[in-house]
């Protein structure tokens, strides 16, 4: 095991999978930094630092700087996955989805599918998201409970440089399009890190805590969230089975259902607004599947339905705090 | 330039198989026996034929939703793609894209998109891939008057100049986009070209509707993008002899407008002519390859209507390679 930032677990997988394999390219604005300027190439080296150093080792033609153009990112990194390349696409803020929600959606998305299966797009878009930067409500939003939605998309939310790791390789491996959401928060975290090759396959939560009282969902930044709560329960002999899904599309469904199936109670933490979002979605795969389990209502903790605003104050007030999840798990377990 | 007699007949057979093709689509769709949103290509063959005649199957094209034309110029299966408009599991696509999505990788043809605009940056990584290939293979993105309008059009152009991509924007003006006519639309004075100019691109133009115009502009523009001096783009003038989509009432053409076009602006008349007037080929010969290209339609139709029909199963194939 050695000690890895999650910045650097992206940026260190990015270069084992281009020296490993010659078809693997990156693209993205400022993954270079620095071009056409008296400071030359790799002033910046990628703004959160998970493109230094790459294009030194593999040069422009794959390591390739763009204008600000985020739907010519995507569609480029697109035309790239149809030729039989592997891109590794970066979206300086996952907010920018916004600009090029076309290409990702009725493009790289379908492409398998309108075509018939007869070819493969296998596009990795990694994208920084999440809040707690004081960057407020077009720099800091979650975008997984939009992407998860759209068939042909896969959505990954590494929550450790452990996972990160494991995780971006099976997406660059892979032959599917996939979203790598990468919490801002996230990016100076340090975490043991295996040695070795690793893979770790989609749709398979990670168990972060073990409990029979309470099933705790998150994923991302929410998993630390909910992991500070779920410590500071067991003092007082609450036990939290706290799932990491790790994956949004596919999710570990069985392993959520299976968890409810002991513990009969749910909280979900999700970083997103409570519309339409990840809580929503498990709230209601358990009401169908899982009801008879259920000894109390599912729980839902979560951003409230505003756009993410910029004071101190207000921004730590709008994401979901290890408060809320410890208030949360003890309203299920103080139901009748 | 001097096209050999077979290069002659082949892209001749080429232009009269779209042209059947989708006079036949025309007749059927009338009736109601095909479903879904149909974009003829009648008008604008000598564009298609004229670029595609010069590219093999690594060169790549990203159609538009107008794109049966490119499709079969690139090489695409007639049965296939009628197949495939029929919504059979034997079409090109499986029946899962229809005509605003046929595609066939394998033959360099990245699909047709029912989104205006989208195709250019995809063709951008396509040329960006051949050009990791080194091999001075190219990536073309077909783009009509509406498309040059859209937003993802210019930053491709930017983006496919700023990394010297080898892509060429192909802008077909049709003078409409869907309904409106490129007077209005076209900010630049109905000029197209201007606009990848502006982007810091060497341009061509030429008459759409003559392929041997086409043929010989994209011969030269070729020879300047395979050499790897970076993208180019080139505007053709050309004609939609239908309307935007089958069942367009067209109540925005001028008087006459449609019979002028059709007996002054048709690419395969002004081929014939041509190769009568030089003596490069025979009318009995044409009029041979017409009434091929139309037994092979006729045929396309027939094996459409009796092809296999999916099922509900097949709903959920393909959506991912694994999940």
């Amino acid at each position: 095991m050695a000690e890895m930032m999650y910045r650097d677990a992206v940026r260190e997988t990015i270069r084992e999978e281009m020296a490993r394999d010659e078809s693997v390219v990156v693209l993205g604005e400022d993954v270079v930094g620095g071009m056409g300027t008296a400071g030359g190439p790799e002033a910046i080296g990628g703004i959160w630092s998970t493109s230094t150093g790459l294009f030194e080792q593999f040069g422009a033609s794959r390591v390739i700087d763009t204008p600000i153009s985020e739907s010519a990112i995507v569609g480029t990194a697109g035309g790239l996955a149809l030729s039989g390349k592997r891109p590794v696409a970066e979206l300086m803020f996952a907010d920018f989805i916004g600009v090029s929600l076309d290409q990702l959606w009725n493009q790289i998305g379908k492409f398998r599918y309108m075509f018939g299966g007869k070819t493969r797009c296998p596009a990795v878009i990694r994208m920084a998201y999440g809040g707690g930067y004081n960057a407020a409500a077009q720099h800091s939003q979650c975008v997984h409970q939009i992407l998860t939605g759209m068939p042909g998309l896969k959505v990954v939310m590494p929550s450790t440089p452990e996972d990160v790791r494991g995780l971006l390789r099976t997406a660059i491996r892979g032959d599917d399009p996939v979203m790598f959401l990468e919490h801002k928060a996230l990016y100076g975290v340090s975490g043991e890190v295996p040695e070795g090759d690793y893979t770790i396959p989609f749709g398979h939560a990670r168990q972060v805590t073990a409990g029979e009282d309470v099933t705790v969902v998150a994923t991302g930044m929410m998993v630390g969230v909910a992991e500070a709560a779920a410590e500071r329960m067991a003092e007082d002999g609450i036990g939290v089975d706290l799932l990491d899904l790790r994956t949004t599309s596919p999710m570990d469904e069985e392993a959520i259902l299976d968890s409810v199936e002991v513990t009969g109670r749910l909280v979900i933490v999700d970083e997103a607004p409570p519309r339409c979002n990840l809580a929503t979605d498990i709230a209601a795969l358990v009401a169908r599947k899982a009801f008879s389990s259920l000894r109390a209502p599912v729980e839902m903790v979560t951003a409230p339905h505003s756009p993410v605003p910029f004071a101190l104050e207000l921004e730590q007030a709008y994401l979901p705090s290890d408060d809320q999840v410890e208030a949360a798990v003890r309203k299920t377990l103080d139901y009748r | 330039m001097q096209l050999s007699r077979e290069q002659l007949l082949q892209a001749y057979r080429r232009m009269a198989t779209i042209r059947a093709f989708e006079e036949r689509l025309h007749d059927v769709i009338a009736t109601g026996e095909v479903a879904g949103f149909t974009h003829l290509y009648c008008g604008q063959e000598a564009v298609a034929v004229g670029v595609c005649e010069h590219l093999d199957t690594e060169d790549k094209i990203v159609s538009t939703h107008r794109g049966h034309g490119h499709c079969l110029a690139k090489g695409c299966d007639v049965q296939g793609m009628m197949k495939e408009i029929w919504g059979s599991t034997e079409g090109l696509c499986k029946g899962k894209g229809g005509s605003m999505h046929i595609a066939d990788v394998d033959k360099g043809m990245l699909g047709a998109n029912g989104i205006v605009g989208a195709g250019a940056p995809i063709a951008v990584g396509a040329a960006l891939s051949n050009k990791l290939d080194g091999e001075g293979r190219v990536a073309i993105a077909f783009s009509g008057d509406g498309a040059c309008n859209q937003g993802t059009t210019f930053e491709a152009m930017n983006m496919a100049v700023v990394t010297n991509a080898p892509c060429i924007f192909v802008f077909e003006n049709n003078h409409y986009s869907e309904h409106t006519g490129d007077d209005y639309a076209v900010g630049t004075a109905n000029d197209i070209a201007s606009r990848a100019e502006a982007f810091g691109m060497r341009v061509w133009r030429a008459d759409g509707c003559d392929f041997f115009a086409v043929y010989e502009t994209m011969r030269e523009l070729l020879e300047y993008v395979r050499a790897g001096n970076g993208p180019a783009a080139v505007e053709f003038d050309t004609e939609r002899f239908y309307g935007h989509f089958e069942g367009d009432p067209q109540n925005y053409r001028g008087d006459g407008e449609l019979d002028r076009i059709r007996k002054e602006r048709d690419c395969l008349q002004i081929f014939r002519q041509r190769v009568s007037e030089a003596g490069l080929l025979e009318t009995d010969a044409l009029d041979e390859l017409d009434k091929a290209a139309h037994a092979d339609v006729e045929a396309a139709v027939e094996a459409a209507r009796a092809a296999p029909r999916p099922t509900a199963e097949d709903v959920l194939t393909d959506v991912y390679v694994t999940y």
